[in-house]
């Protein structure tokens, strides 16, 4: 047994747990123990991966390991990681880690969705199957209709089943450019590495087949990476989903679809990547203006952040398809940075939602006086997303950018520069509400009574706001690591440019 | 004459013999002799039995062969399928536990046990059939004591409604269907299927119209669109433990029997098939689905859900492969389970409530959980959500007409599978979201009850991740092709 299925059944242990726990205390007992131990798996994996690289270690996928499950159908239970799964694994620890002390006050049932949830998001990063992939991609959607339907707020009913139908919907299609990608191969493996690689069967997938099934594999992962006009099930569900179900969806789940794209659509079809990314540039780079014009008009706090995730999520489908190493880096560090401090923010969000009442803008003020711990950590939050430097979004933004103008090409540059503008209104965005709700005067007595953070809620805060600023104070680890798994990617698709990383 | 030849028939021997010991018991064990209520061993009896000649069934070894002049054929794929029909019988009979105590029900409990199995021989038969006429005998012997079923609690308006609706479409498809087979014989001058094949000729047009029939008369069993008008009234009027049986038994050996006609009998017409199925698996899978949306009766709710299984169930047959009769069997072994529980949970609450709406579902987590949870595995099953079992069998289905050749066919079941999952959920919000002033009382099962539910959660649930299934399975799967 490989210990990447650790990530597996650790979640499968914990579920057994929480079964049989009674009691308030047991329940907590289980998440703790589980989501530390995960996290400690996801923070050992990282090591032991930075050392076996730094040991010389150059193949694409480290500890792999393959059972047959279905072999008529030659459907292996098969397992490995890059730089890129690494890192997205030790997003998904953190934030499952600081989503259990954020749902602190929560009942059993809603731990066991969460716990299924988050089996399904590291299963699928350890996957190497497209079968496998697929199962756990599936595996992670449906907790969260009842996760929204019956612990969310708002009209939560209807955002659940919008969001849970379109992302199935979805799932509709992902299913076609499976069949379609694995029969266009040669009908012999659903392992990615050996479909990309030609072996074992598997051959170039035919010109005119990639045509068909690259857009519709990009389609199917495109709606959970929110991309345009495809994201619409964002604001709603994330607005009425509990708190710590927005970190996972807009921390996690919605890194499955970048992901997905850039590790089975564009990877497995360059050729078609390549002729049909014009396409989805145009889709995703309105998504990135679009969700930023969006979120200067809200006055709910989390259709705000929502929107601003629709732009930066924009921004890592827009980053992939540039098809240069370094913007594909880029993408990756943004789904990470992104994931932290998306989290972050719906998090201290919800920590004021669960104190005052209410997300409405018009209605929260000078709360940095009353509650300062959490008006710091939203500020921290709010400055990430707008890309300050010295926090993570600046530098997975500057990847992104530096990474997409190296494409010579007049209408990716263009792209690009109407792209760029994203920036300058999130920072408006940001700092108008900043500006408001922390540093107004206070006019709601209420408001004037709340107490400050917990020790379970500063746990959280304080995790998430130290690896925000490692990535941003120290970035050249996590670049390299990503880029090392990037390189030989773009290289074996034939898009390997220089490097061009400002934080290399 | 070789007696022996009656021994290759021993999956038929052995649920004649448990016909026949049920037949004396029922006669001759006799609780109260005045009213004459049977001893309460004789509900006991038949659940014993049938789950002793499934596990015979199961067990027996795997061997084709052809007897009686190739009357009767045997593969060992038609074995499985029998040992699967059987594992839904035996969880029919548990479920029936609790609604033959009742004191209506009490005095023809015998009745109830023998017609069930007598139906269930006549599958067996059509199962195994190698001649159109024997093929027919099993198919009403099949419907005939079904119809009886459908009319077991005759003081019911709506039960005998339901019963008549059944007999005359029956009727008029088992018409339809020797109509299909005298047009056969009239052009081949036999009706053995083995010796059929050389005699047709897909330019022969009385032979397409046969063909036309043989699945007009088989659409209507599996309740395929549009033969499916009777579906849903049957289904809301018929007994619950009656409807279970009738929307998973039934349908699933007539659905595998119409893949084994078509690839012995009619495998020269494969394009005219595979055209027929490609436009009646879209209809039924979208009308269907579009129906069971506007449901609020449970049981037409669930007779609109099995229309459009049908219609997944019925996509492997497109281009004959053996990987679509691994996928039809393994499909209908899946659905069997998580049909069934779901029947199960209805049957105990209409018992214990007599509430049979979705709007009585409102709030059942509240009162029972464990039901409310098993309810909902079965239904993520049936949506076909991963790791359920449902999943992997629309994945394998899927697969087998994708590999066919069918990509549209695939796409746009795929695109209903999304609305099914809409149908499906809002019982799921019912269950956990909605509130309810008279939600069903909290209660504790049956025994009977909770060891079916007990066998369908673990079909339900590892029916899939554990691969075992589908592999025995695929062994012994044939198609078209060699």
């Amino acid at each position: 047994m490989n210990f990447l299925s650790l990530f597996v059944l650790i979640p499968l242990l914990m579920m057994l747990g929480l079964w049989l726990s009674k009691g308030t205390k047991g329940i907590r007992a289980v998440m703790v123990v589980g989501s530390s131990a995960l996290l400690a798996l996801a923070i050992a994996l990282t090591v032991k991966f930075l050392t076996d690289r730094a040991g010389g270690n150059t193949a694409e996928m480290l500890y792999t390991a393959a059972f047959d499950w279905f072999s008529p159908l030659h459907i292996q239970y098969s397992v490995g990681v890059d730089g890129i799964s690494v890192a997205m694994l030790l997003l998904s620890g953190v934030i499952v880690f600081t989503g259990t002390f954020v749902s602190w006050e929560m009942p059993k049932e809603y731990f066991l969705w969460f716990t299924l949830l988050s089996m399904g998001v590291f299963g699928f990063f350890i996957s190497v199957d497209m079968f496998m992939m697929f199962m756990f991609y599936e595996i992670a959607l449906i907790p969260m209709y009842l996760l929204i339907g019956v612990w969310g707020t708002g009209p939560k009913e209807y955002a659940a089943m919008k969001l849970t139908l379109m992302l199935m919907g979805a799932s509709a299609f992902l299913m076609c450019g499976i069949f379609g990608i694995f029969y266009g191969a040669g009908g012999q493996t659903m392992n990615i590495m050996d479909i990309a690689n030609h072996v074992n069967g598997a051959h170039l997938i035919a010109l005119g087949q990639q045509y068909i099934w690259f857009p519709i594999t990009f389609v199917g992962f495109g709606v959970l990476g929110a991309l345009f006009p495809f994201h619409t099930w964002s604001p709603d569900g994330h607005s009425s989903a509990p708190t710590a179900v927005s970190m996972l969806h807009a921390g996690v789940l919605m890194k499955l679809g970048g992901y997905g794209c850039f590790r089975i659509a564009i990877f497995l079809m360059p050729q078609a990547a390549n002729e049909l990314s014009w396409i989805f540039l145009i889709l995703a780079g309105t998504g990135v203006v679009y969700g930023a014009l969006s979120a200067c008009v809200q006055t709910d706090l989390k259709y705000l952040n929502a929107y601003s995730s629709v732009s930066h999520c924009g921004m890592v489908l827009f980053a992939i398809l540039m098809l240069t190493t370094t913007a594909s880096t880029g993408a990756v560090i943004q789904m990470l940075s992104h994931g932290l401090m998306t989290a972050l923010f719906f998090a201290i969000i919800g920590m004021i939602y669960h104190r005052t009442g209410t997300r409405d803008i018009r209605q929260l003020n000078g709360l940095m006086r009353i509650i300062p711990f959490l008006g710091v950590g939203f500020a921290i939050a709010g400055l990430a997303n707008l890309g300050l430097p010295g926090l993570s979004g600046f530098v997975a933004e500057m990847t992104i950018f530096v990474g997409s103008f190296q494409n010579a090409d007049t209408f990716h540059r263009v792209l690009t520069i109407l792209a760029t503008t994203s920036i300058v209104v999130a920072a408006v965005y940001i700092l108008r509400m900043i500006g408001k709700i922390l540093y107004g005067v206070n006019v709601n007595p209420e408001h004037a009574k709340i107490h400050d953070a917990h020790w379970e809620e500063r746990l959280a805060i304080i995790v998430l706001i130290f690896c925000i600023a490692g990535i941003g104070l120290a970035p050249s680890w996590i670049s390299h690591m990503i880029e090392g798994s990037v390189g030989p990617m773009m290289q074996h698709i034939g898009h390997f440019t220089s490097q061009c990383n400002p934080f290399l | 004459m070789d007696y022996s030849q009656f021994l290759n028939m021993h999956d038929e021997l052995s649920l004649l013999a448990v016909i026949v010991i049920l037949f004396l018991a029922d006669l001759f064990i006799c609780g109260d002799r005045k009213s004459g209520v049977p001893a309460k061993s004789l509900s006991v009896l038949p659940v014993v039995l049938i789950a002793i000649q499934t596990v015979y069934v199961l067990l027996a070894p795997k061997t084709g062969t052809t007897t009686f002049g190739g009357m009767y054929q045997l593969t060992p794929m038609m074995s499985i399928v029998k040992g699967i029909l059987n594992v839904g019988t035996l969880i029919v009979f548990l479920m029936a536990h609790e609604w033959m105590k009742r004191p209506e029900n009490k005095i023809k409990q015998g009745e109830f046990y023998l017609l069930t199995l007598c139906t269930l021989l006549g599958m067996y038969f059509m199962i195994s059939a190698g001649h159109f006429l024997m093929f027919f005998i099993g198919l009403e012997l099949a419907s005939v004591p079904m119809t009886a079923l459908v009319a077991y609690t005759k003081k019911n308006q709506e039960s005998a409604e339901a019963s008549a609706k059944y007999i005359l479409t029956a009727l008029f498809s088992s018409a339809l269907l020797l109509y299909g087979i005298s047009l056969l014989y009239g052009t081949c001058g036999t009706l053995y299927f083995d010796d059929m094949a050389v005699h047709l000729d897909t330019s022969n047009l009385v032979q397409l119209m046969a063909l036309v029939f043989f699945i007009s008369g088989l659409g209507f069993k599996i309740s395929l669109v549009p033969f499916h008008l009777w579906t849903a009234d049957t289904y809301q009027g018929a007994p619950t433990p009656v409807t279970a049986y009738l929307s998973v038994i039934s349908k699933g050996s007539a659905a595998f029997v119409l893949f084994i006609v078509l690839i012995k009998v009619f495998a020269p017409f494969i394009d005219n098939w595979n055209q027929i199925f490609f436009w009646i698996i879209i209809i039924s899978i979208t009308l269907a689905n579009i129906f069971a949306i506007r449901q609020n009766n449970m049981k037409r709710f669930m007779a609109f859900s099995a229309i459009s299984q049908a219609g997944y169930v019925v996509m492997g047959v497109m281009g004959g492969t053996a990987e679509g009769m691994t996928a039809i069997v393994y499909y209908i072994f899946v659905y069997l389970v998580a049909n069934l529980g779901i029947f199960v949970i209805m049957n105990i609450i209409e018992q214990r409530s007599g509430k049979i709406n979705i709007s009585d579902y409102d709030a059942l987590y509240d009162t029972n959980p464990k039901l409310a949870f098993i309810m909902t595995l079965c239904l993520f099953s049936l949506a076909g959500i991963p790791p359920f079992a449902g999943f992997f069998s629309k994945f394998f289905m899927f697969m087998a007409a994708f590999k066919a050749g069918f990509h549209l066919l695939v796409f746009i079941a795929l695109v209903n599978t999304v609305i099914s999952l809409y149908y499906y959920l809002l019982i799921v919000k019912a269950m956990y979201i909605k509130k309810n002033d008279s939600p069903v009382l909290s209660f504790r099962s049956d025994a009977y009850t909770r060891i079916g539910l007990v066998l369908c959660t673990i079909g339900v649930v590892f029916a899939g991740i554990l691969s075992g299934v589908y592999q025995y399975l695929d062994t012994f799967a044939y198609g078209l092709l060699p």
